[in-house]
C-alpha cells in the first residue's frame, strides 16, 4: 500500500452511508455523538461481521477437523472458507501458508520462537527499526537473549522517515532476520518495504513485516512486497479481536519447528515421539479461534466490497485534510511527518499533557488514543511522555475531522485560562 | 454526564501552570521515582527527614499531566512540617477520596485544598495519574523501594 494509490481514480467511497453499517458508531459519548478516531486501536464492526459471529454460533457451532458429524463439517468448511478468504485477500500463493494466531503479537512470537530460534546463534544480528510497536521489539530481545544473539535498530529522521542509508549499512552476513512495520502505529510512517526487503535478502536475512496497521488502510500483496512473513491482526482490520494472521513462505515454514504443541498440530503421537501435521495445521495447536475466523473472513469480504483502492484514496483525503486543519491550529504539533504516511495523526498541543488532551476530547464524545502507543523508544526520540494521536478508518468523515479541532480548540481555551 | 469542570478545577490549571516546590533537593535524606507505565509519566519525590521524623523539605520533579502535576504540588504543600506517621494518614485519606473507597481507618485529617482532586474518582481512567506522586512519596518515606508503579 501506499499513497500513489490516490492517484489512480478509484470509485469514490461514501463514508456517510458505510457508517451505517457499524452499530457502535451511532452512539452517544457524554452527551455528544461519538466521534471515533482510535482506529489504530481497534476499528469498530461491521453489522456483517457481527452477524456472521452470531450467525456461526447460531447454526454451525462446531469444532473442525475433528467430527465425521455434519454440523462438524459445516464448522470446518467456513473456517477453511475463511482461509482462502485470507489468502487472496493478501496474495499469498497458497493457504498452507496462512497460519491462524491470536493476532500480530501471537503471529511475531511465533516466528521469533520457531524460525528465531533453530536459526539465531551467538554472533548473528536481528535488525529492527526505530519505529517498531513493542510486539516487534519484545519478542526479538527475548530471542536475542536467550541466544545471545544482538538486536540493531536502524534508526530515522525527525520526520519519522526510515534512514535508508543507515539500513543498509546495517546489513550484513550477520544479518539473520530483519524485522519491519509496515506502516507506524505511533506516527503513521508507510515503509518502502518492497525496497528493504530486496536489500535484507541481498544480505541473506529473512524479512518479517509487521502489518498490523497497513492491511485495512489499503491493498496488500504479500507477493509483491517480497517479505518470508507478514503478521496482521482481525480486529484493526474490521474484525474480531482474538484472531490474526500469520503469512509464511512455505520452504520455510515446512523447515521450521512447531512452537506451540498439542492436538491438530500433530500426525501421530506416541510416548517415544510424535509427528507433525502438514501446514498450516502444523503451527495451529489446540482448537482456534474458529468464529473469529469466520469473522475475519467476513470482514475481508466487506472490505473487498467497497475496495481497498477506495479506502485508501478516502483516507488519504482525510489524512490530507486533518494535517492542514493541524497546521493552521496555533500551538498544535504534529509528531511523524514523512513524505509517505498512513492516515494517522499522532501530535501534541503545547503546554497541555496528552492526557488530559484525551479526557477533554473525550468529554465531547472524541475518542482518540493517548500515551505511548505501545512505542516507548519512539517517545523517547522524539522526547515527548506520549502523543494524542487521531486514528482514522473508512467511515470517518470531515465532519469527524471538524468535531476533533473544534474539541481541540475547546481543549487549548481550557487550558489558556 | 460528568462535568468536565468538576475533575479541571481552576487550582488544578494554577497548579499546573506554576507547581509549587518544584525541582529536585540537592541533599535529601529520602528519594523515590515513580512511573505510570499506562501513560509513560514520570516523577521523583525527593524529601529531607528531620531528627525527629519530620518532612523538613519536599520537593518533586517531572512530567505528567495536568492532574498528577497538581497532585504532586499540592501534596508537596501539604506534606511538609508532617511526621511521618500523619504523612501516612493524608495517604490513607488521599488515596480513599480519589479512588471514592471507603478510608480503612477513621479519625483521618481533613483535605481540605487536596480536595480539588476529589473529581478524578467519576475518571477511573485517571485516578492513577493523581495517585502517583502520593505512591511515590510513600515509597521515598519508607524506602521500600527505589522506584515505585502504578500497576
Amino acid at each position: 500500500m501506499n499513497s500513489a494509490a490516490l492517484n489512480q481514480n478509484p470509485p469514490a467511497l461514501d463514508a456517510y452511508a458505510l457508517r451505517a453499517d457499524f452499530p457502535a458508531l451511532a452512539q452517544q459519548i457524554n452527551d455528544h455523538p461519538l466521534v471515533y478516531l482510535d482506529n489504530g486501536a481497534t476499528t469498530q464492526k461491521p453489522q456483517a461481521v457481527i452477524d456472521a459471529v452470531a450467525d456461526f454460533y447460531s447454526h454451525d457451532n462446531a469444532n473442525v477437523h475433528r467430527g465425521v458429524h455434519g454440523l462438524s463439517q459445516r464448522a470446518s468448511d467456513r473456517f477453511d472458507g475463511a482461509r482462502e478468504k485470507v489468502r487472496a485477500f493478501i496474495n499469498a500463493p497458497s493457504c498452507a501458508e496462512v497460519i491462524f494466531t491470536q493476532g500480530t503479537t501471537g503471529a511475531i512470537n511465533l516466528v521469533a520462537q520457531s524460525y528465531g530460534r533453530s536459526i539465531l546463534k551467538k554472533a548473528d544480528e536481528v535488525l529492527v527499526s526505530a519505529m517498531e510497536h513493542h510486539a516487534n521489539i519484545v519478542p526479538w530481545q527475548l530471542l536475542c537473549e536467550e541466544t545471545g544473539a544482538t538486536l540493531k535498530v536502524a534508526p530515522m529522521n525527525n520526520n519519522a522517515e526510515l534512514l535508508l542509508e543507515d539500513f543498509a549499512n546495517l546489513l550484513s552476513e550477520k544479518t539473520r532476520i530483519v524485522a519491519l512495520t509496515h506502516v507506524s502505529n505511533a506516527l503513521g510512517t508507510i515503509n518502502p518495504i518492497q525496497q528493504l526487503t530486496r536489500q535484507a535478502h541481498q544480505a541473506g536475512a529473512v524479512v518479517l513485516i509487521d502489518g498490523a496497521q497497513s492491511v485495512a488502510h489499503g491493498p496488500v500483496d504479500v507477493q509483491s512486497l517480497g517479505c518470508d512473513f507478514f503478521a496482521f491482526s482481525g480486529h484493526k482490520l474490521y474484525g474480531p479481536t482474538g484472531i490474526g494472521v500469520l503469512y509464511g513462505r512455505e520452504a520455510l515454514l515446512e523447515a521450521m519447528p512447531p512452537w506451540l504443541g498439542g492436538g491438530d498440530m500433530i500426525r501421530t503421537v506416541s510416548f517415544e515421539g510424535s509427528t507433525w501435521n502438514a501446514l498450516p495445521y502444523k503451527f495451529e495447536a489446540g482448537t482456534p479461534h474458529i468464529a473469529g475466523v469466520v469473522g475475519l473472513g467476513a470482514a475481508i469480504d466487506y472490505l473487498e466490497a467497497i475496495g481497498l483502492q477506495a479506502i485508501s484514496a478516502h483516507e488519504q483525503a482525510l489524512l490530507a485534510l486533518a494535517t492542514q486543519r493541524a497546521h493552521s491550529q496555533p500551538g498544535m504539533r504534529i509528531i511523524g511527518n514523512a513524505s509517505d504516511k498512513a492516515a494517522i495523526v499522532s501530535f501534541e498541543l503545547e503546554g497541555i499533557h496528552p492526557h488530559d488532551v484525551g479526557t477533554i476530547l473525550d468529554s465531547v464524545g472524541v475518542a482518540i488514543r493517548t500515551g505511548h502507543h505501545c512505542a516507548m523508544p519512539v517517545m523517547k526520540f522524539f522526547d515527548v511522555p506520549a502523543t494524542a494521536r487521531a486514528s482514522f478508518g473508512l467511515y470517518n468523515t470531515a465532519e469527524d475531522i471538524n468535531a476533533l479541532f473544534d474539541a481541540i480548540t475547546k481543549t487549548q481555551s481550557l487550558f489558556a485560562r | 454526564m460528568n462535568d468536565l469542570r468538576d475533575l479541571y478545577q481552576e487550582v488544578i490549571f494554577d497548579h499546573n501552570r506554576s507547581p509549587r516546590n518544584f525541582g529536585l533537593l540537592e541533599h535529601p535524606t529520602h528519594q523515590a521515582h515513580g512511573v505510570n507505565p499506562l501513560c509513560g509519566d514520570e516523577l521523583t519525590v525527593s524529601l529531607v527527614l528531620d531528627k525527629d521524623g519530620v518532612i523538613e523539605d519536599l520537593r518533586f520533579e517531572g512530567r505528567g499531566c495536568a492532574i498528577s502535576t497538581a497532585s504532586a504540588s499540592i501534596m508537596t504543600e501539604t506534606l511538609k512540617g508532617l511526621s511521618v506517621p500523619e504523612a501516612d494518614r493524608y495517604f490513607d485519606a488521599f488515596h480513599a477520596m480519589a479512588t471514592g473507597q471507603t478510608p480503612s481507618q477513621t479519625d483521618l485529617p481533613a483535605l481540605t485544598k487536596l480536595e480539588v482532586l476529589s473529581g478524578v474518582r467519576d475518571y477511573p481512567a485517571r485516578v492513577k495519574c493523581a495517585t502517583l506522586a502520593w505512591h511515590t512519596v510513600r515509597s521515598a518515606l519508607h524506602n521500600a523501594s527505589a522506584s515505585v508503579t502504578t500497576e
